[in-house]
Protein backbone atom coordinates (compact mmCIF):
# COMPACT_ATOMS: atom_id res chain seq x y z
CA UNK A 1 0.00 0.00 0.00
CA UNK A 2 1.17 3.69 -0.67
CA UNK A 3 1.16 6.19 2.23
CA UNK A 4 -1.73 7.69 0.46
CA UNK A 5 -4.23 4.71 0.99
CA UNK A 6 -4.13 5.36 4.62
CA UNK A 7 -5.49 8.55 4.69
CA UNK A 8 -9.23 9.23 4.82
CA UNK A 9 -8.50 11.67 1.33
CA UNK A 10 -11.80 13.59 1.97
CA UNK A 11 -10.18 15.84 4.65
CA UNK A 12 -7.74 16.85 2.49
CA UNK A 13 -5.91 19.34 2.03
CA UNK A 14 -6.08 19.18 5.67
CA UNK A 15 -6.06 22.17 8.49
CA UNK A 16 -3.03 22.47 9.84
CA UNK A 17 -0.91 25.82 8.60
CA UNK A 18 2.24 25.83 5.55
CA UNK A 19 4.98 24.36 7.00
CA UNK A 20 3.56 22.48 9.98
CA UNK A 21 5.70 20.21 11.84
CA UNK A 22 2.38 18.08 12.64
CA UNK A 23 2.12 17.21 8.72
CA UNK A 24 5.51 15.99 9.04
CA UNK A 25 4.79 13.98 11.73
CA UNK A 26 1.73 11.89 9.92
CA UNK A 27 3.25 11.18 6.72
CA UNK A 28 5.96 9.34 9.23
CA UNK A 29 3.86 7.79 10.77
CA UNK A 30 2.49 6.61 7.73
CA UNK A 31 5.29 5.73 6.49
CA UNK A 32 6.29 3.54 9.43
CA UNK A 33 2.96 1.84 9.55
CA UNK A 34 3.24 0.93 5.76
CA UNK A 35 6.79 -0.59 6.43
CA UNK A 36 5.82 -2.59 9.42
CA UNK A 37 3.37 -3.77 6.99
CA UNK A 38 0.30 -3.55 8.92
CA UNK A 39 -3.35 -3.71 7.72
CA UNK A 40 -5.85 -0.55 8.92
CA UNK A 41 -7.58 -2.92 11.11
CA UNK A 42 -4.08 -3.62 13.53
CA UNK A 43 -4.34 -0.11 14.29
CA UNK A 44 -5.77 2.27 16.73
CA UNK A 45 -5.21 5.67 17.35
CA UNK A 46 -6.42 7.62 20.21
CA UNK A 47 -6.18 11.52 20.64
CA UNK A 48 -7.15 14.37 22.10
CA UNK A 49 -7.53 17.81 21.83
CA UNK A 50 -5.31 20.44 19.75
CA UNK A 51 -3.71 20.66 16.79
CA UNK A 52 -1.46 17.49 16.72
CA UNK A 53 -4.85 15.56 17.84
CA UNK A 54 -6.56 16.85 14.27
CA UNK A 55 -3.96 13.66 13.29
CA UNK A 56 -6.80 11.16 14.50
CA UNK A 57 -8.82 12.67 12.11
CA UNK A 58 -6.48 12.00 9.21
CA UNK A 59 -5.92 8.43 8.99
CA UNK A 60 -8.14 5.69 7.84
CA UNK A 61 -7.40 3.37 10.83
CA UNK A 62 -9.37 3.09 14.34
CA UNK A 63 -9.59 6.29 14.99
CA UNK A 64 -10.76 7.91 18.55
CA UNK A 65 -10.83 11.66 18.98
CA UNK A 66 -11.52 12.26 23.09
CA UNK A 67 -11.34 14.71 25.83
CA UNK A 68 -8.14 17.40 25.92
CA UNK A 69 -5.49 15.54 27.90
CA UNK A 70 -7.24 12.43 28.30
CA UNK A 71 -6.28 10.09 25.26
CA UNK A 72 -4.08 7.92 27.20
CA UNK A 73 -6.60 7.41 29.78
CA UNK A 74 -9.19 6.34 27.10
CA UNK A 75 -6.30 4.13 24.86
CA UNK A 76 -5.62 2.65 28.37
CA UNK A 77 -9.32 1.73 28.37
CA UNK A 78 -9.06 0.50 24.69
CA UNK A 79 -5.97 -1.35 24.82
CA UNK A 80 -7.39 -3.38 27.71
CA UNK A 81 -9.99 -4.09 25.91
CA UNK A 82 -8.76 -5.42 22.80
CA UNK A 83 -5.04 -5.80 23.96
CA UNK A 84 -4.17 -7.12 20.01
CA UNK A 85 -4.82 -3.42 18.62
CA UNK A 86 -1.37 -1.40 18.22
CA UNK A 87 -2.69 1.63 20.24
CA UNK A 88 -1.20 4.83 18.94
CA UNK A 89 -1.68 7.78 21.38
CA UNK A 90 -0.31 11.00 19.19
CA UNK A 91 -0.77 14.56 21.48
CA UNK A 92 0.48 17.73 21.55
CA UNK A 93 2.77 18.98 24.51
CA UNK A 94 0.09 20.75 26.40
CA UNK A 95 -2.05 17.88 26.08
CA UNK A 96 -0.13 15.31 26.71
CA UNK A 97 2.39 16.70 29.93
CA UNK A 98 0.23 19.72 31.07
CA UNK A 99 -3.71 18.96 31.10
CA UNK A 100 -2.90 15.21 30.55
CA UNK A 101 0.19 15.53 32.53
CA UNK A 102 -1.22 12.92 35.36
CA UNK A 103 -2.27 10.35 32.81
CA UNK A 104 0.95 10.38 31.12
CA UNK A 105 2.67 9.64 34.28
CA UNK A 106 0.57 7.23 35.36
CA UNK A 107 0.52 5.07 31.91
CA UNK A 108 4.19 5.45 32.45
CA UNK A 109 4.43 3.78 35.67
CA UNK A 110 2.01 0.90 34.47
CA UNK A 111 3.74 0.26 31.65
CA UNK A 112 1.07 -0.28 29.62
CA UNK A 113 1.44 -1.32 25.49
CA UNK A 114 0.67 1.84 24.20
CA UNK A 115 2.59 4.07 22.04
CA UNK A 116 2.54 7.71 22.84
CA UNK A 117 3.85 10.54 20.17
CA UNK A 118 4.59 14.03 21.83
CA UNK A 119 4.31 16.56 19.28
CA UNK A 120 6.58 18.88 20.82
CA UNK A 121 5.52 22.65 19.01
CA UNK A 122 6.24 24.34 22.46
CA UNK A 123 2.82 26.10 22.39
CA UNK A 124 -0.96 25.77 22.32
CA UNK A 125 -1.37 26.22 18.48
CA UNK A 126 -4.84 26.29 18.06
CA UNK A 127 -5.94 28.52 20.65
CA UNK A 128 -3.53 31.42 19.72
CA UNK A 129 -0.16 30.94 20.73
CA UNK A 130 -0.43 30.34 24.46
CA UNK A 131 2.88 29.35 26.72
CA UNK A 132 2.95 25.46 27.21
CA UNK A 133 4.88 23.55 29.71
CA UNK A 134 7.86 22.77 26.98
CA UNK A 135 7.98 25.93 25.79
CA UNK A 136 10.87 27.12 28.62
CA UNK A 137 12.44 29.93 30.32
CA UNK A 138 13.02 32.97 28.44
CA UNK A 139 10.51 32.36 25.15
CA UNK A 140 7.37 34.55 24.01
CA UNK A 141 3.61 33.27 23.77
CA UNK A 142 0.52 35.25 23.93
CA UNK A 143 0.26 34.82 27.66
CA UNK A 144 4.18 35.89 28.04
CA UNK A 145 4.72 38.93 26.02
CA UNK A 146 7.77 40.05 28.41
CA UNK A 147 8.67 36.46 28.45
CA UNK A 148 7.86 33.17 29.98
CA UNK A 149 9.34 32.54 33.12
CA UNK A 150 7.91 28.91 33.53
CA UNK A 151 11.05 26.20 33.52
CA UNK A 152 10.17 23.18 30.63
CA UNK A 153 10.00 19.94 31.33
CA UNK A 154 12.47 17.29 29.70
CA UNK A 155 10.48 14.87 28.23
CA UNK A 156 12.29 12.09 27.91
CA UNK A 157 13.83 12.47 31.48
CA UNK A 158 9.91 12.78 33.02
CA UNK A 159 9.04 9.50 30.59
CA UNK A 160 12.36 7.37 31.78
CA UNK A 161 12.11 8.37 35.60
CA UNK A 162 7.96 7.90 35.48
CA UNK A 163 8.76 3.80 34.18
CA UNK A 164 8.09 4.37 30.41
CA UNK A 165 10.22 1.32 29.04
CA UNK A 166 11.28 3.45 25.82
CA UNK A 167 11.61 6.77 25.67
CA UNK A 168 13.36 8.28 22.53
CA UNK A 169 13.32 11.77 20.87
CA UNK A 170 13.77 12.94 17.25
CA UNK A 171 13.10 16.01 15.23
CA UNK A 172 10.71 16.55 11.85
CA UNK A 173 13.92 17.37 10.53
CA UNK A 174 15.02 13.84 10.78
CA UNK A 175 12.26 12.43 8.80
CA UNK A 176 14.64 8.81 8.47
CA UNK A 177 15.41 8.64 11.82
CA UNK A 178 11.39 9.44 13.18
CA UNK A 179 10.82 6.80 10.78
CA UNK A 180 12.74 4.16 12.75
CA UNK A 181 12.11 5.33 16.14
CA UNK A 182 8.59 5.09 15.28
CA UNK A 183 8.50 1.53 14.12
CA UNK A 184 10.66 0.37 17.16
CA UNK A 185 7.95 1.75 19.39
CA UNK A 186 5.30 0.54 17.78
CA UNK A 187 6.66 -2.70 18.04
CA UNK A 188 8.16 -2.49 21.87
CA UNK A 189 6.08 -4.63 24.29
CA UNK A 190 5.27 -1.87 27.15
CA UNK A 191 4.73 2.02 27.35
CA UNK A 192 6.87 3.80 24.35
CA UNK A 193 7.70 7.84 24.26
CA UNK A 194 8.71 9.32 20.98
CA UNK A 195 8.95 13.13 21.67
CA UNK A 196 9.32 14.33 18.30
CA UNK A 197 10.05 18.59 18.03
CA UNK A 198 7.51 19.98 15.78
CA UNK A 199 7.71 23.62 14.04
CA UNK A 200 5.01 25.43 15.04
CA UNK A 201 5.59 28.52 12.36
CA UNK A 202 2.23 30.54 12.92
CA UNK A 203 3.02 31.18 16.78
CA UNK A 204 5.34 29.83 18.24
CA UNK A 205 8.12 30.30 15.25
CA UNK A 206 6.55 33.86 14.95
CA UNK A 207 6.33 35.10 18.53
CA UNK A 208 9.92 33.90 18.71
CA UNK A 209 11.54 35.86 15.41
CA UNK A 210 12.52 31.52 14.59
CA UNK A 211 11.33 32.49 10.70
CA UNK A 212 10.19 30.50 8.60
CA UNK A 213 9.17 26.35 8.86
CA UNK A 214 12.46 26.06 7.08
CA UNK A 215 14.74 27.83 9.48
CA UNK A 216 12.69 26.39 12.14
CA UNK A 217 13.94 23.03 10.61
CA UNK A 218 17.32 23.76 10.54
CA UNK A 219 17.44 25.13 13.84
CA UNK A 220 16.00 21.12 14.44
CA UNK A 221 19.19 20.42 12.52
CA UNK A 222 21.55 22.52 13.96
CA UNK A 223 20.50 22.61 17.65
CA UNK A 224 20.18 18.45 18.09
CA UNK A 225 23.08 15.74 18.37
CA UNK A 226 22.91 11.88 18.23
CA UNK A 227 22.81 10.95 22.19
CA UNK A 228 26.07 10.84 23.50
CA UNK A 229 27.93 12.10 21.04
CA UNK A 230 31.02 14.16 21.80
CA UNK A 231 29.40 17.95 20.36
CA UNK A 232 27.33 17.10 23.58
CA UNK A 233 30.37 17.41 25.81
CA UNK A 234 31.64 20.08 23.92
CA UNK A 235 28.34 22.34 23.79
CA UNK A 236 25.85 21.34 26.69
CA UNK A 237 22.73 23.47 25.20
CA UNK A 238 22.52 20.83 22.35
CA UNK A 239 19.02 18.40 22.54
CA UNK A 240 19.99 14.98 22.40
CA UNK A 241 18.18 13.08 20.00
CA UNK A 242 17.33 8.88 19.65
CA UNK A 243 16.70 5.90 22.11
CA UNK A 244 17.39 6.52 25.22
CA UNK A 245 15.54 3.80 27.40
CA UNK A 246 15.05 0.52 25.86
CA UNK A 247 13.94 -1.96 28.53
CA UNK A 248 11.77 -4.74 29.59
CA UNK A 249 9.05 -4.76 32.26
CA UNK A 250 5.79 -6.97 33.16
CA UNK A 251 3.32 -5.37 30.43
CA UNK A 252 0.51 -3.70 32.19
CA UNK A 253 -2.66 -5.88 29.86
CA UNK A 254 -0.64 -8.76 30.61
CA UNK A 255 0.00 -8.48 34.30
CA UNK A 256 -3.75 -7.63 34.53
CA UNK A 257 -4.72 -11.06 32.42
CA UNK A 258 -2.87 -12.95 35.01
CA UNK A 259 -5.17 -11.38 38.13
CA UNK A 260 -8.71 -12.61 35.55
CA UNK A 261 -6.86 -16.26 35.57
CA UNK A 262 -6.25 -15.95 39.74
CA UNK A 263 -9.55 -14.82 40.42
CA UNK A 264 -11.27 -17.29 38.12
CA UNK A 265 -9.57 -19.97 40.12
CA UNK A 266 -8.78 -22.05 36.79
CA UNK A 267 -12.34 -22.12 36.27
CA UNK B 1 23.80 -1.50 -6.20
CA UNK B 2 21.64 -0.09 -8.81
CA UNK B 3 20.42 3.05 -8.85
CA UNK B 4 16.94 3.87 -8.57
CA UNK B 5 15.47 5.35 -11.48
CA UNK B 6 12.73 8.19 -11.43
CA UNK B 7 9.49 7.22 -13.00
CA UNK B 8 7.13 9.90 -11.87
CA UNK B 9 7.08 12.64 -9.46
CA UNK B 10 3.64 13.79 -8.44
CA UNK B 11 2.53 17.28 -6.78
CA UNK B 12 -0.90 17.18 -5.55
CA UNK B 13 -1.27 20.95 -6.04
CA UNK B 14 -4.65 20.90 -4.11
CA UNK B 15 -2.73 19.87 -1.03
CA UNK B 16 0.51 22.01 -1.21
CA UNK B 17 0.20 25.05 0.85
CA UNK B 18 3.45 26.48 -0.76
CA UNK B 19 5.83 26.17 2.49
CA UNK B 20 9.23 25.02 0.64
CA UNK B 21 10.37 22.14 3.15
CA UNK B 22 10.80 20.19 -0.17
CA UNK B 23 12.40 23.13 -2.39
CA UNK B 24 14.77 24.07 0.96
CA UNK B 25 16.07 20.63 1.30
CA UNK B 26 16.11 18.91 -2.16
CA UNK B 27 19.93 17.65 -2.27
CA UNK B 28 19.60 18.48 -6.12
CA UNK B 29 17.70 21.49 -6.45
CA UNK B 30 14.70 19.81 -8.55
CA UNK B 31 12.11 21.83 -7.19
CA UNK B 32 10.69 25.19 -7.23
CA UNK B 33 7.54 27.18 -6.03
CA UNK B 34 5.86 28.34 -8.63
CA UNK B 35 3.91 32.07 -9.28
CA UNK B 36 1.79 30.91 -7.32
CA UNK B 37 3.68 29.49 -4.54
CA UNK B 38 2.74 26.24 -5.22
CA UNK B 39 6.00 24.00 -5.41
CA UNK B 40 6.71 22.22 -8.78
CA UNK B 41 9.51 20.33 -10.24
CA UNK B 42 11.39 21.73 -12.27
CA UNK B 43 14.14 19.66 -12.99
CA UNK B 44 13.43 16.28 -12.80
CA UNK B 45 16.61 15.14 -14.61
CA UNK B 46 18.57 16.05 -11.88
CA UNK B 47 16.09 14.03 -9.15
CA UNK B 48 17.88 11.29 -7.56
CA UNK B 49 15.05 9.55 -5.94
CA UNK B 50 16.24 9.88 -2.27
CA UNK B 51 12.26 10.38 -1.63
CA UNK B 52 13.13 13.30 1.18
CA UNK B 53 11.08 15.66 -0.54
CA UNK B 54 7.90 13.11 0.22
CA UNK B 55 9.09 12.17 3.41
CA UNK B 56 9.31 15.75 4.82
CA UNK B 57 5.93 17.23 2.79
CA UNK B 58 3.69 18.34 5.40
CA UNK B 59 1.04 18.34 3.44
CA UNK B 60 1.47 15.11 2.16
CA UNK B 61 1.01 16.21 -1.04
CA UNK B 62 4.43 14.13 -3.17
CA UNK B 63 4.10 10.87 -4.41
CA UNK B 64 7.64 10.21 -5.62
CA UNK B 65 7.64 6.76 -7.51
CA UNK B 66 11.02 5.29 -8.49
CA UNK B 67 12.17 1.75 -9.98
CA UNK B 68 15.64 -0.09 -9.50
CA UNK B 69 17.26 0.38 -12.03
CA UNK B 70 19.90 -2.31 -13.75
CA UNK B 71 23.44 -1.27 -13.97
Amino acid sequence: MAVRDYLRERFFPHIWCPGCGHGVVLNSLLRTVEELGFTKNQIAVVSGIGCSSRISGYVDFHTLHTLHGRALAFATGLKLQKPDLRVIVPMGDGDALAIGGNHFLHAARRNIDLTAIVMNNRTYGMTGGQYSPLSGVGTAATTAPYGNIDPGFDTVRLAAAAGATFVARTTTYHVQQLVKILGEAIQHQGFSVVEVLSQCPTYFGRKNKAGSAVDMMRQFKDQTTPVGSEAKQGNPALIERGVFVREQRPEYCAAYDEVVRRAQGGR
Amino acid sequence: MAKAKLESHHIEREWCKGCGICVAFCPKQVLELDRHEKAVAKRLDDCICCKLCEMRCPDLAIQVTCRKGSE
